[in-house]
């Protein structure tokens, strides 16, 4: 009788998610009414003479309108690229190559709370993650390639690696500054010269970013920003000047460049989507485990590529992990992402609402049971609500496709062999997570999950000196560490 | 309802590195305006103020009585704080001198702070204690038993103790300070609350370290998963090492998300603390006029 009990016991945490307003200072970021592109060194129109609008998902108000690059915008971005590589980047030094980019680290420390305000503003993200992840994770890489810059023939013995040219660089919506330090980093200390287009719903921080260069004073043409949608950096990926591409996006579009690029002699790293599982095993610290979890899949409301979007739980602790996710997304504050006190902030854009949205009926139409947190949630603005879905099997397809939304799809499993096979039944392998207390558990799962990364009992860390990247569908290539240094050179 | 006693050598694990990044988390909430205001008079209704010296007189627990009733007269709708907390000896004191204040006598027992003594020691301690009027008991665990493995010792004399209580609520010391791992103070909070714990308690404020962040949210976590298996609320008092008003509302804010509103009262949570309520009444008197005043200007008891 007792344990009919237990089901019902549910905690409450209306007052917890109801605290007084604390909103970031706006007045910190400065944004223009209209931005043009960073070509050559200056601030240049764009021969299409066309602006598209960037938006405040949190309220969908206007923010500023952003130059709309064409094919004649990206040739001249190429040709500055080529130019300042063939006459001063090539030549510069090593040494004064990484003093430019520890100026650029420490610019980004200096104006952290305005870029951490813009980041928020223009992509919904909340304050808490701009402030403590995104800005200071940014200046960690400048600060971490600036110091490879001379020391290359050490990070390669025995060979003499030399830069590959212009390399051409998109880079996706969710961690618009993040992504520009991941691609403009590298490829700076290995003496490339750089054509970047940020997504465009999210150009705001790296155009903050081309201005921090331009008071660096980086010679004119090393780095180029452009910003524009799809034509954009198609153009870029079909400019034959260019040596490499370094893409971090969908799978779709990654598909697309890897057809563009084949039987040219274009490098390529691409980043691409995710199903990440993370696994609880019945010995596992399930307290923290649920932190993780909650960490792995509503960390920038689910909009990141290795995401723990799958979760695998030992039968025999079920029902306890489900009542602690239940109770714990319960406690999350959903709102705005000024505010210093929100745990999950807006959709970046209302396309991905939409998305989400659509993978929500699916998840139901295929028989899915799906709890959502009862909080309430701005009326203005893309918003959705902490999801999770149980009753899940690998047939479906919440639990084989992307979302890249706050939504978490959750199996059971048996044995160590069964969540392995569950685990790599997925045409992506990006990431995933092992919750264990038993060390010989986690090798024998890490050594046989197919991901590019795998944490153990912990979650979405990073650091620039790890390398990140994925198999299969995931895409290839590595970022961060030495192997990102590689992915920039002729060895 | 019948309660089905665990295997206290294979408790719940904890992840050292999780549980302080999480306890971390509490700290980045910002507090403004109502919701400070609100927070720092809940604080001040859930302070157990304590003297635990050698050197306690009846003068000195009758002072301290008093602060008790009248935190800050020039502040008016103050709370009073929850309980006084004193050795054996002062209990007949306080009581006297709280009258019918409704604020309750906590008194140690059971050897305190060492606990090292026989089990009819440690009951005949307890009973004075009653005997004298206490309304809490705190008592402290045997360590040295809990380390040498020995649990179904320690789970009998806490057993033993609540029974010696009667009608007082019990508070069990784990003194986590000794305990030495995570692991083992989740272990000693299952064992505290199974055997018939209506209170938690961290620290005997003898030891140091005394109450952690990380600390009270494994011991917030054990009560959790005793509340989700029997349904029974069991209430924490993090004692020693918080003296300031910012770490009260910091453990306010994991107390409020770890197990939610229904224990954010002081029956169900209680801050053990001598100077804490000094550094809550000059925040509350810096949002009422704008500026802080002297530590002068706040009576020490």
């Amino acid at each position: 009788m007792a344990a009919k009990k237990v089901n019902t016991i549910k905690l409450k945490f209306e007052s917890a998610r109801n605290l007084a307003p604390a909103p970031e200072s706006k007045s910190v970021a400065k944004i223009e009414e209209r931005y043009e592109l960073f070509i050559n060194g200056k601030f240049e129109k764009p021969s299409s003479k066309k602006y598209f609008d960037t938006i405040n998902p949190a309220n969908e108000e206007k923010l500023s309108s952003v130059a709309d690059a064409n094919a004649t915008d990206v040739n001249k971005a190429v040709v500055a690229a080529r130019n300042a590589y063939e006459k001063v980047w090539k030549k510069t030094s090593p040494k004064e190559r990484a003093k430019y980019i520890y100026r650029i680290a420490r610019m980004i420390q200096e104006r952290a709370r305005e870029l951490a305000v813009i980041e928020t503003l223009d992509g919904g993200k909340p304050i808490r993650e701009s402030r403590d992840f995104d800005v200071p994770t940014a200046a960690n890489h400048f600060f971490y390639y600036a110091g490879w810059a001379d020391k290359l023939e050490y990070a390669f013995p025995n060979r003499s690696p030399q830069p590959l040219g212009v390399a051409g660089q998109i880079i996706p919506w969710n961690f618009p500054l993040l992504m520009a330090a991941w691609k403009i980093a590298p490829a700076l200390a290995t003496g490339n010269t750089i054509v970047l287009k940020p997504a465009e719903t999210t150009s705001l921080t790296a155009l903050k970013l081309a201005e921090i260069i331009q008071e660096a004073d980086l010679p004119p043409g090393v780095v180029n920003i452009i910003t524009g949608a799809g034509s954009t950096g198609a153009a870029i990926v079909n400019h034959p000047d260019i040596n490499k591409i370094a893409f971090t996006g969908s799978t779709d579009v990654g598909k697309i460049i890897q057809k563009a690029i084949a039987g040219s002699n274009k490098k390529a790293t691409l980043e691409l989507g995710g199903k990440a599982a993370n696994i609880i095993f019945d010995d596992a610290p399930l307290d923290q485990a649920v932190e993780g979890v909650i960490n792995g899949i509503f960390f920038n409301q689910g909009h990141v590529c290795c995401a723990g979007s799958r979760l695998f739980v030992q039968e025999s602790v079920y029902k306890v992990v489900l009542q602690k996710l239940k109770d714990r997304i319960e406690s999350l504050i959903v709102g705005d992402p000024l505010d210093k006190n929100t745990d999950i902030g807006a959709i970046n854009s209302k396309q991905q609402l939409e998305v989400i949205n659509k993978y929500l009926k699916i998840g139901q139409q295929e028989g899915a049971e799906m709890f959502q947190s009862s909080c309430a949630i701005p009326k203005k603005g893309f918003y959705c609500r902490p999801t999770i879905f149980t009753n899940v099997a690998q047939s479906n397809r919440i639990a084989q496709e992307e979302i890249f939304g706050p939504v978490l799809a959750i199996q059971t499993f048996r044995t160590e062999d069964e969540v392995i096979e569950k685990a790599n039944n997925t045409p992506f392998g990006l990431s995933a997570g092992v919750w264990t207390d038993k060390g010989s558990k986690i090798f024998n799962m890490t050594s046989k999950i197919r991901a590019g990364v795998i944490w153990a009992n912990t979650y979405n860390k990073f650091d620039p000196t790890s390398p990140f990247g994925g198999y299969k569908e995931s895409g290839y290539g590595r970022e961060g560490g030495l192997h990102g240094l590689g992915a920039y050179l002729k060895l | 309802m019948i309660i089905k006693i665990p295997d206290f050598t294979i408790s719940p694990r904890i992840d050292q590195v999780g549980v302080e990044e999480r306890a971390s988390r509490f700290t980045k909430r910002s507090l403004k305006n109502e919701t400070k205001i609100n927070g720092l008079k809940l604080a001040l209704n859930m302070i157990d103020l304590t003297t635990l010296e050698g050197k306690d007189t009846e003068g000195k627990v009758k002072q301290l009585c008093y602060k008790a009733m009248h935190l800050h007269d020039f502040y008016s709708g103050l709370p009073t704080v929850a309980a006084v907390c004193v050795y054996p000896s002062m209990v007949s004191v306080a009581k006297k001198a709280l009258g019918d204040s409704g604020i309750k006598v906590a008194s140690v027992a059971t050897a305190f702070p060492s606990g090292q003594s026989a089990r009819d020691v440690k009951l005949r301690d307890t009973k004075f204690a009653i005997s004298q009027g206490a309304d809490e008991i705190d008592m402290v665990i045997s360590r040295g038993k809990f380390h040498q493995g020995e649990y179904n010792f320690v789970f009998d004399e806490i057993a033993a103790i609540k029974e010696a209580c009667g009608d007082a609520r019990l508070k069990v010391i784990l003194e986590t300070g000794e305990l030495g791992s995570y692991d083992k103070v989740r272990k000693a909070s299952d064992i505290a609350m199974y055997a018939g714990a209506d209170f938690i308690k961290t620290s005997t404020g003898k030891i140091s370290p005394a109450a952690t962040m990380p600390v009270t949210l494994v011991m917030l976590e054990a009560i959790r998963d005793f509340y989700y298996k029997t349904g029974k609320k069991i209430a924490m008092k993090p004692a020693g090492g918080i003296s300031k008003a910012k770490l009260a509302l910091h453990y306010l804010v994991m107390l409020n998300e770890v197990l939610g509103e229904d224990w954010m009262n002081n029956e169900w949570f209680r801050f053990g603390a001598s100077s804490l309520a000094n550094d809550i009444l000059m925040q509350l008197m810096k949002q009422r006029t704008g500026v802080y005043q002297s530590a002068d200007y706040f009576s020490l008891d």
